[in-house]
């Protein structure tokens, strides 16, 4: 009997083993097809402020306390962030994004991935920051992705806005 | 099958032995990381690392196992809620461990890994993938804390078990040790390539035991891969109070009769018997099984007594040792060459039926045996005790290990899960 369980044991061993050392690393897995490539937009941004700064009236500022006698009253809600992407002519992403924080004065960020053909693309990115208007940045380039190949959208104002990294 | 558990014992102690070397030569800075794990020595640090994959592997093998098994056999309801309550968190404290180990190798894989674990929390990994030697340290922290916080639970877990297993028989210890061994040298674990930004994660070399996560979720969306983490934890914490109660009658203290021995409380399979502050046994009725094992132990469930009503310390109200005195007499009457016992699991027709093996007190077998039976038997669990303990206590008191001994006057022989009495 105990031979028994030890042979049952070691025949119990070998297919242990090889569902061990297969599914460790095996069947290979590709969150993007053969022939596709990868969008990757990545914004993290400060939008500008709701509401502009007024300066307050001798009255207002009166009735505050004495320490609190700011002469710019500031809201510090900012506007929501809005992405526009398109992609050979068709909108592929539009999102309007809060921004974060219990007051809203935080920043705003998004992140989306977009898997599309490998080829040739003309790439219109588009970001509105401030409350009303049209978007004021924009990058229309058009750009060779390879098979597996990654573009990374960023976004960075002190450097203009949109930036193409791939 | 029934080591399942100790086995998880094992695993993480090799886990822990060969993750202690792989710490003293791994470089915890994220520039660092990659090379260092490359430059342990194939014949050792190599074959260490690879013992740490397959065994944190076959790890999640196990505890799945050892999961699906005791489900499959009903143990995850009253007295066990408990025991199987506290093993959900573990699930989570062992994909969390497992999953932050392969981001340290920092390789695609781990980058795979990282992105798409940030991508399920809906967070912008682009920004944390140009990762600081900060956050790598948190990596590092992490992959020992939440393995000492799965330790840590796996004590809580085993705290409503009366003498649990956690070490398995050294046969299967030295099997298991030999077989990752051998996994690790005949399939080295290797790097991915270094992870470069302008390459999409393709044939990514996934490790299904705690990476079929991110699959899951590029295949459906974040969303659904919460919901079905958090529907199947749901589950399994409710799973306990989703059938109706067992109706179990717990076992009831007599303290004119209990002498503060604390042989229940040392025999309990479930840690369902303490003593008070008055030396009197106490019961709590959630945790007990009914097993009976308790009356089993108690210096006063000895049939030789003269008492007419015979009151036993501690004993199962609907099968008490009066009514078990009772059954022997009256088998005895009959001048039977032998007289049977059996466990309720394993019940012979003509048997006196006990709740478990270990019920029974062996000076019962002894009052068989100078009352007119030539042989007395014994039928226990044939594989694996009802009440987890059942065997084995009864093992150590008929061999005069444990108390309440067997006397030396009476031989007993075993057979598997039989026992045969006489007197010598």
């Amino acid at each position: 009997m105990k031979a028994l369980r030890i042979a049952a044991q070691l025949a119990l061993y070998a297919p242990l083993m090889a569902i061990l050392a297969y599914f460790s690393t095996e069947p290979r897995f590709s969150a993007v097809a053969p022939d596709e490539a990868l969008l990757r937009v990545s914004v993290i941004h400060a939008t500008q402020r709701k509401e502009a700064c007024r300066e307050r009236s001798p009255e207002e500022l009166a009735k505050l306390a004495p320490n609190m006698r700011a002469a710019l009253d500031c809201p510090r809600e900012r506007s929501p962030l809005v992405v526009e992407l398109e992609l050979d002519g068709r909108t592929v992403l539009r999102r309007e994004v809060a921004p974060s924080g219990l007051r809203r004065d935080g920043n705003a960020a998004l992140y989306q991935r977009i898997a599309l053909p490998a080829g040739r693309h003309r790439i219109v990115a588009r970001l509105r920051d401030r409350a009303d208007g049209d978007f004021n940045y924009l990058k229309d380039e058009t750009v060779e992705l390879g098979a597996g190949r990654v573009l990374l959208i960023d976004f960075n104002a002190s450097q203009g806005g949109f930036v193409f990294r791939g | 099958m029934k080591h399942l558990g100790a086995l998880g014992f094992l695993l993480f102690w090799i886990l822990a032995a060969s993750g202690i070397y792989l710490y003293v030569r791994f470089d915890t800075s994220a520039a660092g990381a990659y090379a260092s794990i490359g430059e342990l020595e194939w014949w050792f640090g190599g074959v260490l690392r690879s013992v740490h994959r397959y065994a944190a592997d076959l790890f999640v093998v196990i505890t799945l196992l050892h999961l699906v098994r005791e489900a499959w056999n009903n143990r995850f309801r009253g007295f066990r809620a408990f025991t199987w309550i506290s093993g959900v968190p573990l699930l989570w404290l062992l994909y969390a461990s497992g999953l932050i180990g392969y981001w340290l190798v920092w390789d695609t894989r781990s980058q795979f890994s990282f992105s798409a674990t940030l991508e399920s929390l809906d967070l912008d990994p682009v920004k944390a993938e140009q990762v600081s030697d900060r956050l790598f340290s948190l990596f590092v922290f992490l992959h020992i804390g939440l393995p000492l916080a799965l330790l840590a639970g796996m004590w809580v877990h085993l705290q409503r078990l009366g003498r649990p297993q956690t070490v398995p028989p050294r046969a299967l210890a030295c099997g298991v040790a030999v077989m990752l061994l051998a996994t690790a040298i005949l399939r080295p674990a290797v790097s991915e390539p270094a992870w470069d930004p302008t390459q999409a994660p393709r044939n990514v070399a996934v490790d299904w035991f705690y990476q079929f996560i991110h699959p899951l979720m590029y295949a459906t969306s974040p969303g659904i891969l919460w919901v079905s983490i958090f529907v199947v934890s749901a589950v399994l914490l409710v799973l306990p109070y989703l059938s109706k109660p067992q109706g179990i009658l717990a076992a009831q203290v007599d303290p004119a009769n209990c002498n503060g021995c604390g042989r229940c409380v040392a025999d309990c399979p479930y840690q369902a018997v303490i003593l008070s502050d008055k030396k009197k046994a106490l019961v709590f009725s959630d945790r007990c099984a009914a097993c009976g094992i308790c009356a089993g132990a108690c210096p006063s469930s000895t049939p030789f007594r003269s008492i007419r009503e015979l009151v036993s310390g501690i004993e199962l109200p609907d099968l008490t040792m009066q009514e078990l005195r009772r059954k022997l007499q009256a088998a005895l009457a009959e001048r039977p060459a032998e007289v049977v016992f059996a466990c309720e699991a394993n019940a012979k027709a003509g048997a006196i039926a006990l709740r478990c093996l270990a019920m029974l007190p062996p000076a019962f077998v002894e009052y068989a045996l100078r009352n007119g039976a030539r042989r007395v038997r014994l039928i226990g669990c044939e594989d694996e005790c009802a009440y987890r303990l059942g065997m084995d206590l009864s093992a150590e008191r008929f061999a005069a290990r444990r108390e309440p001994r067997l006397r030396a006057t009476v031989r007993a022989e075993r057979n598997g899960n039989e026992y045969t009495f006489a007197l010598r």
